[in-house]
């Protein structure tokens, strides 16, 4: 057998999805929508951070991607508050893809708003796939404890806002609230980290007003 | 779960590289996987075998250079490999900021 040649390649490898992703971003801002990828373990409160943040939307109209795994529950209770929203089917992925939201995004037939993309409840995948987002929301919770940040760095490197949910229940539990946020400031500078509760509706005036400064912008 | 388009797409490079070198068969390809990539070498290695039968790349040998993501210190500027629930230099006790090091997904280079 001859001798090997070796042939220099150096070429960085991504799968369709960075190329769609791209596609669909321009595509959502020329319809002037402001789209949002909606991250966090299951049960982290993404569905029910949904419903507060569009109550309090006013005059913009929202439109909602269910990815999460579990039949199509959340997306019932979306639509009967009169919420624009549809279920993607997974079938058990580990994370929504781009050709999934490019599809979605068709159906639903969408304009001037904003799109939030509930990813499938997992706290590795979501964070390192583009889906055509503006933003990305990190949703944590007291309840899965201080030491996210240090367990799941990506998520909280890429997040431009995290919501600490689920703050009703922190006279329960213990919370360290000062290793949570210097995990969270030694990944990601700039973000800002709301403290919520869906129970108590606290602080979702707040992540209101930073997504309308993110339309207006 | 997600590597099998991503394990494609490394054969299809691999393919036009050794055509364009007019070679009939892959022998080695070598691979560069950071731990956070988005990309677990073991799932890559698996899918492989599969795609590969058949291909120019069947008999290819798949080398797969690890690479573990690094801290860049705040203070001193060293790079350092972060301890479990810590981002604390080694060095000088600073703070250490993420880097690139360790998101790298790439083809280095085939062997025909
Ligand atoms: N106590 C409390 N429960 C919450 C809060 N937010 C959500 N939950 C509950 O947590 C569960 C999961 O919420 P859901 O929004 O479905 O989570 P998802 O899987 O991330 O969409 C539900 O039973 C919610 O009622 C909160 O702030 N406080
Ligand atoms: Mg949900
Ligand atoms: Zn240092």
């Amino acid at each position: 057998m001859s001798e090997n040649k070796e042939i220099e390649i150096m070429q960085s490898v991504y799968d369709k999805n960075d190329e769609v992703a791209a596609r669909i971003n321009s595509e959502l801002t020329q319809s002037g929508i402001y789209a949002i990828n909606v991250m966090g373990a299951p049960g982290a409160g993404k569905t029910t951070s949904l419903i507060q943040i569009v109550k309090r939307l006013n005059d913009v109209t929202p439109y909602v991607i269910e990815g999460d795994i579990e039949a199509d529950f959340d997306t019932k209770t979306l639509q009967a508050l009169g919420i624009k929203a549809i279920q993607i089917n997974t079938g058990g992925a580990c994370h929504l893809d781009s050709p999934l939201i490019g599809k979605a995004v068709e159906d639903l037939g969408i304009k001037n708003g904003v799109l939030f993309i509930e990813n499938i409840g997992n706290l590795v995948c979501p964070a390192e796939f583009m889906i055509g987002e503006h933003a990305k929301m990190l949703i944590s919770t007291v309840t899965e404890g201080s030491d996210k940040p240090y367990k799941y760095p990506l998520a909280f490197e890429k997040a431009d806002i995290i919501l600490l949910n689920k703050c009703d229940l922190i006279p329960y539990i213990d919370f360290d609230e000062d290793f949570f946020m210097k995990g969270v400031r030694a990944l990601n500078k700039t973000a800002p980290v709301i403290k919520v509760s869906g129970k108590t509706e606290e602080g979702f005036d707040k992540v209101v007003s930073w997504i309308m400064d993110k339309l207006n912008a | 779960m997600h590597e099998y388009p991503i394990t494609q797409r490394i054969i299809e490079i691999a393919q036009e590289y050794a055509t364009k070198n007019e070679a009939t068969e892959v022998k080695v390809i070598n691979l560069v996987v950071g731990d956070y990539s988005g990309y677990v070498a073991s799932s890559i290695e698996l899918y492989f075998d599969i795609i590969a039968e058949g291909s120019m790349c069947e008999k290819a040998k798949l080398n797969i250079e690890r690479v573990v993501p690094k801290l860049k210190c705040n203070s001193c500027g060293e790079l350092f490999i972060r301890k479990p629930f810590s981002f604390q230099c080694p060095n000088c006790n600073g703070e250490g900021s993420p880097t690139e090091i360790g998101q790298e997904f790439y083809i280095k280079s085939i062997e025909v």
